[in-house]
């Protein structure tokens, strides 16, 4: 079991909703994330944007749809940070400190 | 359901759009109300029901074209831009809040456009409809009709005034002044 802790996605998205409202409204799907969103390239109608998000046991699912449901079209995923969550959902054993 | 619609008006960036259509044809509403019952009173006072039938039917084609004309203008150009941006995007934007607002929001549209003038000239009219009812009146029920559409007119000028940021009541005293030259040219070319 691995929980996912940070994600770097190219995404080619429209003008409008502009870079403040979408990220805003992924993270409104994304209760204590923390987003970051760069514009890299403007063209007549859409914006190629990279997109950090960071926070904890993030849902792939959950970024694609919000990310769909503003027009947006993920390109590529750039940069994946997960983490191994049995080391840290295993309980304490006691005789193991032994 | 209003969370939606508002991020719908957000990425088509329709509100101002919205806002303009509801002061546009309240405005056409008012001042054509106005403009009837300016007849009627400069006349020969007819029945009051005559009055009424007139505005009403006035107030329903008004409303009824509002309705159809946005929703059709609305449709087609929405059709358009998505369109335009699914080339752009290289991608199906039906499942989108783009696509939702190009099948949602000409409905939305034309709902205002065409209620706009027919609630503003409801408005205007009831106070004749009031005197058939034998209610008692500070005036005239023309009168009060006529002072009616010139308040609603001053208010419209007054919103657009709020919505620029600038002086709401230059613009309300504007739109009067608007109203007033209109009601005045009716009285004086009108027929006697």
């Amino acid at each position: 079991m691995s929980s996912l802790k940070r994600i770097e996605l190219d995404v080619l998205k429209p003008h409008h909703p502009n870079s403040l409202d979408f990220s805003s409204m992924i993270a409104e799907k994304l209760p204590g994330a923390r987003i970051e969103l760069t514009v890299t390239e403007v063209d007549e109608k859409t914006e190629t944007v990279v997109i950090v998000i960071a926070g904890e046991n993030l849902q792939y699912e959950t970024i694609v749809e919000a990310i769909s449901n503003m027009g947006g079209s993920i390109h590529s995923i750039d940069r994946v940070e997960v983490e191994s969550e049995s080391e840290l959902l295993k309980p304490v054993n006691s005789e193991e400190h032994v | 359901m209003f969370k939606q619609l508002a991020l719908l008006l957000v990425i088509t960036r329709s509100r101002s759009l919205v806002r303009r259509y509801f002061v546009v044809n309240g405005f056409d509403g008012a001042l054509t109300m106005l403009g009837i019952i300016t007849g009627f009173y400069v006349s020969d006072r007819t029945n009051l029901s005559v009055v009424i039938n007139s505005c009403f039917g006035a107030a329903i084609a008004l409303g009824m074209s509002g309705l159809t004309s946005a929703y059709m203008s609305e449709t087609a150009e929405r059709k358009k831009e998505l369109r335009e941006l699914e080339q752009a995007m290289l991608e199906n934007l039906n499942g989108s809040a783009h696509g939702q607002a190009t099948r949602l929001l000409p409905f939305l549209i034309a709902a205002v456009n065409g209620l706009s003038p027919l609630v503003i000239s409801l408005i205007i009219i009831s106070p004749i409809w009031a005197a058939t009812l034998s209610l008692e009146l500070p005036f005239d029920a023309l009168e009060c009709a006529l002072i009616l559409a010139l308040g609603i007119l001053f208010l419209l000028g007054a919103f657009l005034g709020k919505i620029s940021g600038t002086n709401w009541l230059w613009f309300g005293l504007r739109t009067l002044f608007i109203a007033t030259v209109t009601s005045a040219l009716i009285y004086f070319l009108a027929l006697p």
